[in-house]
């Protein structure tokens, strides 16, 4: 086997998150944020789509979807999906983590996060996200700084 | 319930929030939001202003029916009013509107970089951010303009905050990928690669990405980054747990920053600087070490944190490809990972398993576990588990355990997933003919794929086990026991059929020396299925019978009995009845000579590659299987397919030659070497069509111009083309035949057909006045020029009929030019010139594709230049019956239910030239309102979009 088998690998900057959703178990979105340009006519099926497939697999099965040309990674809390649309070659347990990530700042920030919470604060979790993800990339991971802004809102607020 | 509602609440939000959710039907849902709807636009209708905060409201309102899945088309203006605002919530909100509903060529664009603009200046960080982050998001052209130059600045600027600085890096990265040419980096390079220093992790967090894409397109300038990006990463790697707290996660330092150094290094090889190198390896021998150190907590948390950094180091390991300790290390670690019990991690370790396989220094390492990955195809309860197994296995595969990995994905197809069996079949495919080392092993194991999955089992499949079994002599008798034998099964599957057929008619004497299989007893068995199969199979059968009956003279009683039965003479299908009458006439009156060389055995197929191996490929795209592995693949298939050992049949290939054309039906499906011929059968290409779907082919030699080349030179210079023939051209983009042209003297028809890259086109000029036309010459140019003779008189009221044949050598725009000249009793000469209606899209191959298939490729086609777009006004009924039929006629597959509006049309097909297959795919989107069409297509040639996009414009 001559050296020349070496797969080639995909291009690294083309490593991105494509979308974050959250949905809830009768598949209704709560929050839709999408890092590529999707037609908005095109975002209802393709929602439906990915929320159909990823309710329709068992816990034992892998969080982890190979759907059209790109991976989908999904984690289930209560009865709240949150589903991550990524590049092929995004490393797929750093964004599972990521998620989990998310929802503990949200659980920090709500003081245990419920699908009420995220309904009606809307532009607040929008915040977050785009203090964790900009443009498809992993900006924070630290939760107080990506806090930060919004404890600074509040308090503001407050005065 | 609107307590819930944080900070600021907005009641009225948090009552129609309610409403919604009180909602006890999907109809009364919609009622309510169209009420609401209403309610808003009159409010931003109306003639009192609105204060910020019922326009945040508002806004808020919008984007939550958005959410819902309802289009929004109203409100921007609000939306950019809103960033505006002093208040930190109005403006948040006014962005978040935008860059979730204002695409990058909205007309808004104009206003919103006015608020950016004051925004940016605002020395107010949380403003500046939400601005870079507005610029992020949209993107556009004119926002590059504006600010491409201000955010390197603010980037690297001393007093610039962190949040922004990270803001600004994420900016900067969209602004390079929509806009490269406004984004000059230059003075700033090194700035930036220093950004890997900084103090604050975040900001590092964000620069990589930016460093990461900048260094893809200048590895050199940006090659300073690798040093940068080991010192931080093994700073991180051997720091304690606690050390870089906030940025800790479950004891895992760093995670996702350490992922994404890791990711940046592998934009590089290796470094040189030995030094660096040997620090490198020290993180990954850290790396890897950690892996088996107890868990610092039980949390799943952690293990996943580690594990993401443990695959993106092995990600880099297989990239360098050059250290041996680590691969084997490596591929330990993931054999570890194949039994654990976490079905996420036997799934990643399966899939970076596969790339491990093809690294010279890890295949054996990867081949040790070949039981446990067998193992996972057979119990993993989750399909895309098994399809990881199954990958592997073909990844790593050989000559030393072909044998084992073919015998298991056999076994598993017997239960595979239907969504996978049409893979796997091609999968099993290419590996026995890989790695057969002899051939009756590979016979059986394609004769069991048909057996098992034999609906999954493509004519590419099939086609391939019968020429190797005609290029490989030593097979030939085993070949013909073996599908006899398997013949002998009460239900086969009809492609079985077609294999078996097609051998027994060949090779079918080779075994008739056993009692057992003797000529009868071989043809009894055939035509036991012959009422079952279809048309083609049946053909094929016809075919296999005529055979017979040179092979062995003494059935050729019962074949003439069964050809001449009203059943096949008088078939309803043309095809099946033509074949059938020709082969009983042929069998009745052909001298035992004549009949032996007719039906001489098929004489070698010519070396080609197997297209086996395109379609696996096609079917998974290139990224799945890599483009060198199937080099591979194909080099060994040249190996298999003989080459030179053929020894005593090259003579008879020469001898028969002379009377069977080399297979023009082609085997390996890439192209006919001869268009679809007149409806006369030539008994020379007997068997030949039984590839071909439809008709026989005639001869080469019928084809060949050489002999009609005049060399009388044209009298005079043709004239101009008329200025109508572009438009007499356009009559025929969707239509084949037809008249082309009709004057008071002069009427021509034309009757044309096409088959890949061939052509064959009748022209039937017709003398419309009582005296005859002296001295008729046709000239067509293209462009060289090549004249062909006609009769040179045509008698008043009478035609002639000429024949030309087209071969596309490459992709073209312009379309021959046919001049005509003649002169008429008493008249003057004639000369007039038109355009051949011969278009590229003559040359469509249809191609059928599921929706992810289609947009898969087309986006594969995304560069700019691969596309060309007209909108323009209906010329012609909107009907989508006659839409359809013309769509049709251009020689594309029209495919259903791809194209999210029903109204729309979606096509696609392959133009076949010599040089080259040009895909293309098509998108027609009707406004019957307007009576406007938007047509937009994506070829993989830039020329053909045009091309096409040109001549479609004109037909509706």
């Amino acid at each position: 086997m001559e050296p020349s088998r070496l797969k080639e690998r995909p291009a690294a900057d083309r490593r991105m998150i494509k979308f974050v959703l959250m949905v809830n178990r009768q598949g209704q979105t709560r929050l839709s944020r999408y890092y590529h340009s999707v037609e908005l006519s095109r975002r209802a099926a393709l929602e439906a789509d990915v929320v159909r497939y990823c309710l329709s697999r068992k816990k034992d099965q892998c969080s982890f979807v190979e759907y059209k040309d790109f991976k989908v990674v999904y984690r289930q809390y209560a009865a709240l999906y949150i589903v991550v649309g990524i590049t092929d070659s995004e490393n797929e347990l750093s964004i599972y983590e990521l998620v989990h990530n998310f929802v503990e700042v949200l659980d920090k920030y709500f003081s245990r996060v419920s699908e009420l919470d995220i309904m009606f604060n809307l532009d607040r979790v929008h915040i977050i996200l785009d203090e964790m993800i900009q443009n498809g990339h992993i900006v924070e991971t630290n939760k107080s700084r990506i806090l930060a802004p919004l404890t600074a809102i509040d308090k503001m607020v407050e005065s | 319930m609107p307590a819930v509602s944080k900070g600021d609440g907005m009641r009225g939000l948090a009552v129609f929030i309610s409403d919604i959710r009180n909602c006890k039907s999907k109809e009364a849902e919609i009622k309510r939001i169209n009420k609401e709807l209403a309610n808003i636009r009159s409010k931003f209708k109306g003639d009192k202003a609105l204060d910020g905060y019922s326009k945040k409201k508002y806004v808020c309102k919008l984007l939550f029916i958005f959410l819902l899945g309802h289009d929004i088309d109203f409100g921007h203006m609000e939306a950019v009013n809103l960033l505006s605002s002093n208040k930190y919530t109005e403006k948040q909100i006014g962005y978040l509107f935008i860059s979730v509903l204002v695409n990058s060529n909205s007309e808004l664009i104009r206003l919103i970089n006015n608020a950016i603009k004051n925004d940016l200046s605002s020395r107010n960080p949380t403003f500046m951010c939400l601005a870079l982050h507005c610029i992020a998001n949209v993107g556009s052209r004119e926002m590059a303009e504006a600010f491409a130059s201000e955010i390197p600045r603010i980037l690297v600027a001393g007093d610039t905050m962190d949040s922004v600085k990270q803001s600004a890096a994420l900016c900067l990265l969209r602004l390079y990928k929509t806009s490269p040419d406004l984004v000059l980096m230059g003075e700033w390079t090194s700035r930036v690669v220093h950004l890997l220093n900084d103090q604050h992790m975040g900001v590092v967090t964000a620069a990589i990405s930016l460093i990461t894409c900048l260094s893809q397109k200048n590895p050199d300038e940006f090659k300073t980054c690798v040093s940068l990006a080991v010192s931080r990463l093994s700073r991180i790697v051997s720091s304690a747990s606690t050390d870089l707290q906030d940025y800790t996660y479950y004891f895992v330092p760093a995670p996702w920053l350490s992922c994404k150094l890791l990711r940046l290094l592998q934009c590089y090889p290796p470094p040189e600087d030995g030094a660096v190198k040997g620090r490198l390896v020290e993180c990954l021998e850290t790396i890897l070490n950690k892996a088996q150190e107890p868990p610092k907590s039980k949390k799943v948390q952690h293990s996943n944190a580690k594990n993401a950094i443990l695959f993106e180091a092995i990600s880099l390991i297989i990239h360098y490809d050059s250290e041996p300790n680590l691969l084997v290390r490596a591929c330990n670690q993931l054999g570890q990972f194949l039994q654990h019990r976490e079905t996420n991690l036997r799934y990643l370790a399966l899939e970076s398993m596969c790339t491990l396989a093809s690294s010279e220094f890890s295949h054996e390492a990867v081949k040790t576990h070949i039981e446990t990955v067998i193992n996972a195809l057979k119990t993993e309860r989750d399909v895309s588990v098994r399809q990881r197994a199954a990958d592997l296995l073909y990844a790593m595969c050989d000559r030393s355990n072909a044998k084992q990995i073919v015998a298991e994905m056999l076994s598993y197809l017997e239960t595979a997933d239907y969504s996978i069996r049409e893979e796997m079949v091609l999968k099993v495919a290419i590996l026995a003919e890989k790695y057969a080392v002899d051939y009756s092993w590979y016979v059986d194991t394609i004769l069991n794929l048909i057996r098992i999955a034999g609906d999954y089992v493509s004519e590419e499949v099939w086609y391939r086990v019968i020429q190797i079994v005609i290029n490989r002599d030593d097979v030939q008798g085993y070949a013909a026991k073996t599908v006899f034998e398997a013949l002998q099964a009460p239900a086969c599957h009809e492609n079985m059929v077609k294999v078996g057929g097609y051998i027994l008619g060949e090779f079918g004497n080779l075994i008739a020396g056993d009692p057992r299989s003797s000529p009868l007893v071989q043809f009894n068995l055939l035509h036991s299925k012959f009422h079952l199969c279809s048309v083609p199979t049946r053909a094929l059968l016809l075919s296999a019978y005529i055979k017979f009956i040179n092979l062995f003279p003494e059935t050729k009683a019962t074949i003439q009995e069964v050809l001449r039965c009203d059943s096949q003479i008088r078939n309803s299908d043309v095809e099946l009845q033509q074949r059938a009458v020709e082969y009983l006439k042929l069998s009745s009156i052909a001298s035992t000579d004549v009949l032996a060389t007719v039906l001489e055995e098929m004489p070698p197929f010519p070396e080609r590659e197997s297209s086996i191996l395109a379609k696996l490929k096609k079917k998974k795209g290139p990224g799945a299987v890599s483009v060198t592995e199937l080099d591979d693949g194909k080099r060994e298939a040249g190996e298999l397919n003989g080459g030179g050992d053929r020894g005593p049949d090259t003579a008879a290939m020469a001898a028969s030659n002379a009377s069977t054309p080399s297979p023009s039906a082609d085997l390996l499906g890439i192209r006919s070497a001869a268009p679809v011929g007149a409806a006369q059968t030539n008994a020379g290409s007997l068997l030949v069509d039984v590839f071909s779907d439809s008709g026989p082919a005639a001869p080469s030699a019928a084809v060949n111009d050489d002999g009609f080349l005049s060399s009388a030179p044209p009298s005079e210079d043709p004239a101009p083309p008329l200025s109508e023939a572009d438009e007499l051209l356009n009559k025929f983009v969707c239509k084949n035949n037809g008249v082309l042209f009709e004057n008071q003297l002069l009427q021509i028809g034309i009757k044309s057909e096409y088959r890949q890259n061939l052509g064959r086109m009748y022209l039937f000029y017709g003398n419309k006045t009582s005296v005859q036309f002296a001295s008729f010459t046709t000239t067509v140019s293209c462009p060289g020029e090549l004249h062909k003779p006609v009769e040179p008189l045509v008698e008043g009221g009478a035609q002639i009929q000429q024949v030309l044949n087209i071969e596309c050598i490459t992709d073209f725009s312009d379309a021959p030019l046919l001049n005509i000249k003649f002169s008429r009793y008493g008249g003057a000469l004639q000369n007039l010139t038109l355009k051949l209606p011969v278009t590229i899209n003559k040359f469509f191959q249809p191609t059928e594709m599921s929706s992810s298939d289609f947009f898969q490729r087309w986006k594969q086609l995304s560069q700019p230049q691969q596309e060309a777009q007209k909108i323009f006004k209906a010329n012609h009924s909107m009907d989508t019956e006659v839409l359809k039929a013309k769509l049709l006629g251009l020689g594309t597959a029209l495919l259903d239910n791809i194209d999210p509006n029903p109204e729309n049309y979606v096509c696609a097909g392959v133009i076949q030239t010599k040089s080259q297959q040009i895909g293309c795919l098509l998108r027609l989107e009707p406004n019957a309102q307007a009576q406007m069409y938007r047509l937009t297509l994506r070829c993989s040639k830039d020329t053909v979009s045009k091309r096409l996009c040109e001549l479609l414009a004109q037909q509706f």
